[in-house]
């Protein structure tokens, strides 16, 4: 069960949040790789940090303590101080 | 996540003839069907029955347990009883009252082994626990704004702030129930246009008035008040985009006059500026939130404020008119006394003024002088305005010397009245100042509107205060005071 609510505003923005910017190129971009601590993640994880690597990229690697709750606060500012972008794998 | 508005079931057209609107779950409408049954017989009755479509045994029935036809044709009671001519209800009788009923059927000897008279119960569309829904579901189409929804797992106040739509407290949920009650508080329709709001200049509903209205906490009896504000401040009068984009600390201050102040309980009395009071707390807030909301005047943004008050959350105060020996604020603007008024000032937050030996009112006019010398700067003059709140034990020193709000008035200028020479920059060793062309000038503090006197505060306490103002006149801001009307 969902809530309807209303937009108070003048409804100039969208209703939804904007995605942050993308960036255009990786070349010299610090990208943090998330694992968000399922089994085999950094499996795939390591396969995106060869290949981000190979375009440039700086690599910085997170884990979250468990994938059953969202990432603490400390480590999504963490994040977000450090790199230019992030990418949170799900592996199963 | 938004979707658009549902479709709404249109309002069912009543049958030609007796109608009549029950519900098994009423012990007059039990004590009824038999006569509803006879009657029947003899005249074109459809019997609309709320909860148990079985019911009442013996007569034509329409099943109206989703309350479609009981809540558009206002039903408040059952059993009621409808003449209907070409789709057009004539004639309503509530309860079962025998004489009513043979008036309205034209049958006489109805339920004659029934008592004359019974009342009955409440209708099921107007059941608390119904209502709402039912006026979601039947009248939400009125309402234009986009619909925002909110997943289950998802916090509403959380998705409120993410999306920057709250002033940093938590607001109350705008769903359409309770903005539908909202909008009951006012006369006037969803779709007419309010103010057009500064600084996007964004045309401004009275629905978005009162989406932001539910947000700020206001009850439905405060919107008129809310409304009037809103429009006040989006007038070149009141210049509400300077006032937004200024780096000086102001934001609007409500004040209100007549008989609504009571009506919808608000504060004039003890803590008058403070916290505690519904719709003190909450009237000035749903404008901020308008002007935020709907204005997209953000602080940061086109809010460039320095410092700005604790009041820009939302200040909104009565004056104290029963106490009071002047006339309302509101009279002053041109307004008959006992007027509903929202007047609007450009302030800061209130400093206060203590003196508790005065008891001459020229003794007590030194002391206000001297704090209005200083206001802001004791080297600034005739630019800003002010308001001075008198409250009783200090009002009382100028009743007792016969004083209206004039007199004061005129003493707190004479009072206030500055030698140029004490202006000018560098004077009494402070920088700021005005040219050297005013010095051997006197000049006054203030222009001559430039001091407002409202009544207001706790009954114990010789101190009264002053709410400083902004650039006045035309090149800044001036006090506005609009009617409340329903």
């Amino acid at each position: 069960m969902s809530d309807v609510l209303l937009d108070p505003t003048s409804e100039r923005a969208p209703a939804e949040r904007a995605r942050a910017a993308r960036l255009a190129v990786l070349e010299g971009k610090t990208v943090g790789l998330l694992d968000i601590a399922k089994a085999r993640g950094d499996i795939f994880l390591d396969q995106l940090e060869a290949r981000l690597g190979e375009r440039g990229a700086r690599v910085r690697r997170y884990q979250k303590p468990t994938f059953t709750k969202p990432a603490p606060v400390d480590l999504r500012h963490e994040i977000a101080e450090e790199c230019d972008a992030v990418v949170e794998a799900l592996a199963d | 996540m938004r979707s658009e508005p549902r479709s709404v079931p249109s309002k069912p057209v009543l049958p030609a003839g007796v109608v009549a609107f029950v519900k098994r779950d009423c012990p007059t409408c039990e004590l009824v069907a038999p006569v509803l049954a006879a009657l029947g017989e003899r005249v074109e009755l459809t019997v609309y029955t709320q909860d148990d479509p079985s019911f009442p045994q013996g007569v034509t029935r329409v099943d109206d347990t989703d309350l479609a036809a009981s809540w558009h044709h206002e039903i408040e009671a059952v059993p009621t009883l409808l003449r209907v001519e070409s789709g057009r209800e004539v004639e309503r009788a509530l309860g079962w009252h025998r004489g009513e009923w043979e008036a309205l059927t034209g049958v006489e000897g109805l339920g004659e082994d029934l008592p004359e008279l019974r009342p009955g119960c409440g209708s099921l569309s107007v059941d608390p626990a119904h209502a709402p829904g039912l006026a979601v579901r039947f009248s939400g189409s009125k309402l234009r704004a986009r619909r925002v929804e909110v997943a289950a797992l998802e916090d509403e106040q959380e998705a409120f702030f993410d999306r920057g739509w709250t002033d940093g407290l938590p607001i109350v949920p705008p769903t359409e129930a309770r903005v539908l009650a909202m909008l009951e508080g006012t006369t006037r329709a969803p779709d007419e246009v309010v103010a057009v709001v500064p600084p996007d200049l964004a045309p401004c509903s009275v629905e978005k008035v009162a989406i932001n209205a539910v947000m700020a906490g206001c009850k439905p009896e405060y919107l008129p008040v809310v409304l009037a504000a809103v429009e006040a401040a989006c007038t070149d009068t009141f210049n509400m985009h300077g006032l937004l984009a200024t780096t000086m600390s102001v934001g609007p201050v409500l004040i209100v006059n007549g008989p609504i102040r009571r009506r919808i309980g608000m504060n004039a009395g003890k803590n008058v500026f403070g916290q505690g009071n519904r719709a003190n707390s909450t009237i000035g807030r749903a404008l901020q939130l308008v002007i935020r909301n709907v204005g997209g005047g953000r602080p940061g943004e086109v809010d460039r404020a320095t410092l700005g008050n604790p009041g820009k959350v939302g200040f909104c105060f009565a004056e104290d008119e029963e106490g009071s020996p002047f006339a309302p604020l509101s009279t002053e603007f041109g307004f008959a006394a006992g007027t509903d008024t929202v007047t609007l000032f450009p302030g800061e937050g209130p400093r206060t003024v203590v003196d508790q030996l005065a008891r001459d009112p020229d003794l007590l006019v030194n002391t206000f002088a001297v704090a209005l010398r200083t206001m802001l700067s004791p080297k600034m003059a005739m630019a800003f305005d002010v308001i001075v709140v008198v409250s009783p034990e200090h009002s009382r020193i100028f009743r007792e010397a016969g004083w209206s709000r004039d007199d004061l008035r005129a003493k707190l200028h004479a009072a206030t009245l500055m030698n140029g020479d004490d202006l000018v920059r560098g004077a009494n060793g402070i920088a700021e100042g005005l040219p050297e062309g005013v010095r051997g000038k006197p000049l006054p503090k203030f222009r001559p509107d430039g001091i407002r006197i409202v009544h207001a505060g706790g009954g114990a306490g010789l101190f009264s205060a002053i709410i400083p103002g902004w650039a006045n006149g035309a090149m800044g801001s001036a006090p506005i005071c609009k009617e409340i009307t329903r």
